[in-house]
């Protein structure tokens, strides 16, 4: 079985994989990540979106090695110290969860925007979402909790 | 679903990798296409040759007077690439309409290309940009026209057991010439497109005619498909609404859309090539005529 070192959450992790292992089932199965979702195993439903190296990406069509040697970040990582971070708190308190099931990745894609652009219009964030799937909420509060969350409305 | 993952660390080393599996491994760069046929069982490997971590193969260069993009070059890279932005808008906006985030962050345009779907849009915008792509095995590399590179809907020439594409090129685009991409599809993101177009135009010195014309269109055909009567009526035609709406009509005429389930019918679609070649063709040459 091949050897797999990444980054997970800002710690060094080794690990032995199969050679066909995606990184969705990495995280989820070897790792107990679980917060990241697997929906329609096909990289249309976003649930799955996970940052490698800053960047989105859909985990369940990611071979695992190509993840060798690279940063991956999930939602796991988000909080630190026990305080959440201010995309968690923004879509708490717009109503930006309902079943919950699309906020993982959401909340991913979300980073990997303001991590570029602290500041993006409403258009910016539509398009950063546009590859995450939510069938309860209707886009709205998500939008609304990505805003909050920008510098654009905390001043920063 | 395969049984090595394998990194290479130049092209020869990839090409000796697929040769020692003979015919059992496969190039693999995004694998946004690749990873989902494979799990679906529709194709079967024993090792995959990722090409992604070859040096050199993620730039975008511009070597005499030509756009040069390596075979590990995202649809994401293109599109924040100023050199592309300003001397192929075309193929800018065609990356952008790929997919999602997602799916441009890690899928390639040489990929999109490979892959050979009719309706692929970075090789539909390719097709008006006359590209070439350098393909390699151990005998040596050459450079194919695009349109030679079709076999069929879903088959390219390139044999991914035995060859790579190494990169893509074609002329920027110069003063007095201009690009635009138009799709139409039921959404704006993850959605294959209904129909799409790229365009190029050139014009004579003085703004007045059109000199060339070069207009791509998908998913009319098996392969991406030329509107060549189209580009003819362009040629020398006074520029303006009426030499647009003609050679959009003609490109319409000479199209083989077929009517589809999952596309709409022919008639609808025809009716739309109209549209989108009109746009195009419109914001082509605005930018010709501003640069």
């Amino acid at each position: 079985m091949p050897t797999l070192t990444m980054n997970v959450n800002g710690k060094d992790v080794t690990l032995e994989i199969e050679p066909d292992e995606l990184l969705v089932e990495v995280l989820r199965d070897r790792l107990g990540l679980t917060g990241t979702k697997v929906g329609c195993e096909e990289g249309e439903c976003g649930a799955c979106t996970v940052l490698l190296d800053g960047k989105a990406v859909v985990s369940c069509l990611l071979p695992a090695m190509k993840a060798q040697g690279r940063k991956v970040e999930t939602v796991e990582g988000l909080a630190a110290e026990g305080k959440l971070h201010p995309l968690q708190q923004a879509f708490i308190d717009c109503g930006a969860v309902q079943c919950g099931y699309c906020t993982p990745g959401m909340l991913m894609s979300a980073k990997a925007l303001l991590d570029e652009n602290p500041s993006p219009s409403e258009e910016e964030i539509r398009e950063a979402i546009s590859g995450n799937l939510c069938r309860c909420t209707g886009y709205r509060k998500i939008v609304e909790a990505i805003k909050a969350a920008s510098s654009s409305a905390t001043g920063g | 679903m395969w049984q090595e993952y394998l990194f290479p660390a130049s092209v020869q080393e990839a090409l000796e990798m697929l040769v020692s599996y003979k015919g059992e491994a496969r190039i693999v760069a995004g694998g946004t296409d690749l990873i989902l046929e494979l799990k679906e069982g529709k194709r079967r490997v024993k090792a995959l040759v990722d090409i992604t971590r070859i040096p050199g193969l993620d730039e975008i260069e511009l070597k005499e007077g030509m756009i040069v993009l390596g075979a590990g070059v995202t649809h994401r890279q293109a599109w924040e690439s100023p050199l592309v932005r300003e001397r192929a808008a075309v193929l800018a906006e065609a990356c952008h309409a790929i997919g999602s985030p997602q799916i441009r962050n890690v899928g390639t345009i040489v990929g999109n290309v490979v892959n050979a779907q009719p309706a692929a849009d970075a090789a539909i915008a390719l097709t008006a940009l006359e590209a070439e792509l350098e393909v390699a095995d151990l005998d040596g590399r050459r450079w194919i026209p695009i349109g030679e590179l079709y076999e069929g809907p879903g088959r390219s020439k390139v044999d991914p057991t035995r060859q790579m594409v190494t990169a893509v090129r074609f002329p920027a685009l110069r003063p007095g010439q201009g690009s635009a991409f138009e799709r139409l599809a039921k959404r704006r993101a993850l959605a294959l497109p209904i129909l799409n177009t790229a365009v190029v135009v050139g014009l004579e010195g003085d703004d007045r005619a059109f000199v060339e014309a070069r207009i791509a269109l998908g998913p009319v055909a098996p392969t991406p498909f030329r509107a060549r009567q189209a580009e003819k009526a362009l040629h020398s035609a006074p520029i303006g609404e009426e030499s647009i709406a003609k050679a959009a009509e003609i490109a319409s005429r000479e199209a083989k859309p077929r009517t589809s389930l999952l596309r709409a019918s022919e008639e609808y679609r025809r009716e739309m090539i109209k549209v989108l070649v009109r746009r195009a063709l419109r914001r082509a040459l605005e930018e010709a005529q501003g640069r």
